[in-house]
């Protein structure tokens, strides 16, 4: 079976849960809602055989309703097909864990976690992973500025904003020449 | 050095040649400059120069820093090699309050010394924020020669250090 015949199988089986579909270049990528994607990452690796969970991320749309996003990759090492798995996720909403389906998805999570501050329901160890415990931000989020925010915990750690100089570095894709290519500080009106 | 002919010590042939006249202080400094003991600090592609320092091509021994210690309570100077993440930052000043006195610091490269090109929420900007750092290391990364040239100025600072004269007046002082 390859990607494609497996997302027709994925439509018959859940019905309305997968909202939609796309092929672009030979990636398929399903919509589904929240609610059924643990149900259905299930059915992907036991019945479609997607026994690798390549990674965990997730998106956030600011400005849009709902702002978060879950994105799943998978793919299979007996039959070399890759199809990729998005839900959204509704305000201050948990999303269930998938790491008792693939062991490997608690570090992606807890990555979630910490970056983005999403929380996943049924984890087994819902801490921060790279920054450390007791940090307040979530420094993913679009509403994060690089330069960071100073924070300060006596005796744990702390964080001052970087200086910017004339900064954020920002490259100008397709100019004519690598001068103008190359990454400077430009001033964002 | 007073030649030593000029001196009481010349009273005998057989050892007057043997006899060097100097301060406690630079004797001292003569010691603790020639066994630099470094704590590898490596964090980031700065350790890999550093490793590169201390293999036969360019040879840290010849200097007397050959001596890596991964544990600090054996160290005497902690050379911070990569960006310092601010997680990490924790860790390196640990590290660094559990060497013991005298102690230097080097911050090799642009990240331990400013941050470098990570202008993040995530980067500590410059070692010396945490830690008193005696010898910054320019270079992204920095050559081993540049390292070399480092742990050398590192030498002749501690040459010129009043380590005992200066316990000395804090010992006067806090007797009066």
């Amino acid at each position: 079976m390859n990607a494609s015949q497996m997302v027709t199988a994925l439509k018959e089986k859940f019905g309305t849960a997968v909202l939609s579909n796309t092929e672009f270049r030979g990636e398929h990528t399903i919509q589904v809602t929240l609610a059924s994607a643990k149900p259905l990452l299930k059915y992907c690796r036991d019945e479609l055989a997607f026994d690798y969970l390549v990674d965990v991320s997730s998106l956030d749309h600011m400005g849009q309703e709902p702002r978060f996003e879950m994105v799943y990759e998978l793919y299979g090492y007996g039959h070399l097909q890759h199809m990729r798995v998005k839900a959204q996720i509704p305000v201050e909403q948990d999303v269930p864990t998938v790491s008792d389906i693939w062991p490997t998805a608690n570090w992606h999570e807890r990555e979630a976690y910490d970056m983005m501050g999403i929380k996943f329901s049924g984890h087994p160890d819902m801490r921060r992973i790279l920054m450390w415990e007791g940090y307040p931000y979530f420094p993913l989020r679009k509403d994060f500025p690089l330069a960071g925010r100073p924070t300060d915990l006596p005796e744990v750690g702390f964080t001052n904003v970087a200086p910017m100089a004339d900064g954020p570095f920002v490259t100008s894709a397709g100019a004519t020449d690598t001068v103008t290519r190359e990454p400077r500080a430009k001033r964002v009106e | 050095m007073v030649a030593p002919a000029e001196t009481s010590a010349a009273y005998d042939s057989k050892i007057e040649g043997n006899i060097v006249f100097t301060k406690l202080d630079s004797a001292i400094n003569w010691m603790r400059k020639n066994s630099l003991w470094p704590m590898p600090m490596g964090l980031a592609c700065c350790a890999i120069e550093m490793m590169a320092s201390a293999c036969s091509r360019y040879d840290l021994s010849r200097f007397g820093m050959e001596v890596m210690r991964f544990s600090p309570r054996q160290a005497d100077v902690m050379i911070v090699a990569g960006t310092v993440t601010y997680k990490m930052a924790l860790a390196v000043k640990r590290i660094w309050d559990q060497m013991p006195e005298p102690k230097w610091c080097i911050a090799m490269g642009a990240c331990a010394s400013s941050g470098g090109m990570y202008r993040s929420y995530a980067v500590l900007q410059g070692i010396d924020h945490l830690i008193p750092v005696d010898i910054y290391i320019s270079g992204c990364p920095p050559r081993p020669e540049a390292l070399l040239e480092g742990l050398m100025r590192l030498q002749r600072k501690i040459e010129g250090e009043h380590s005992l004269m200066d316990q000395k007046k804090q010992l006067l002082a806090d007797l009066t």
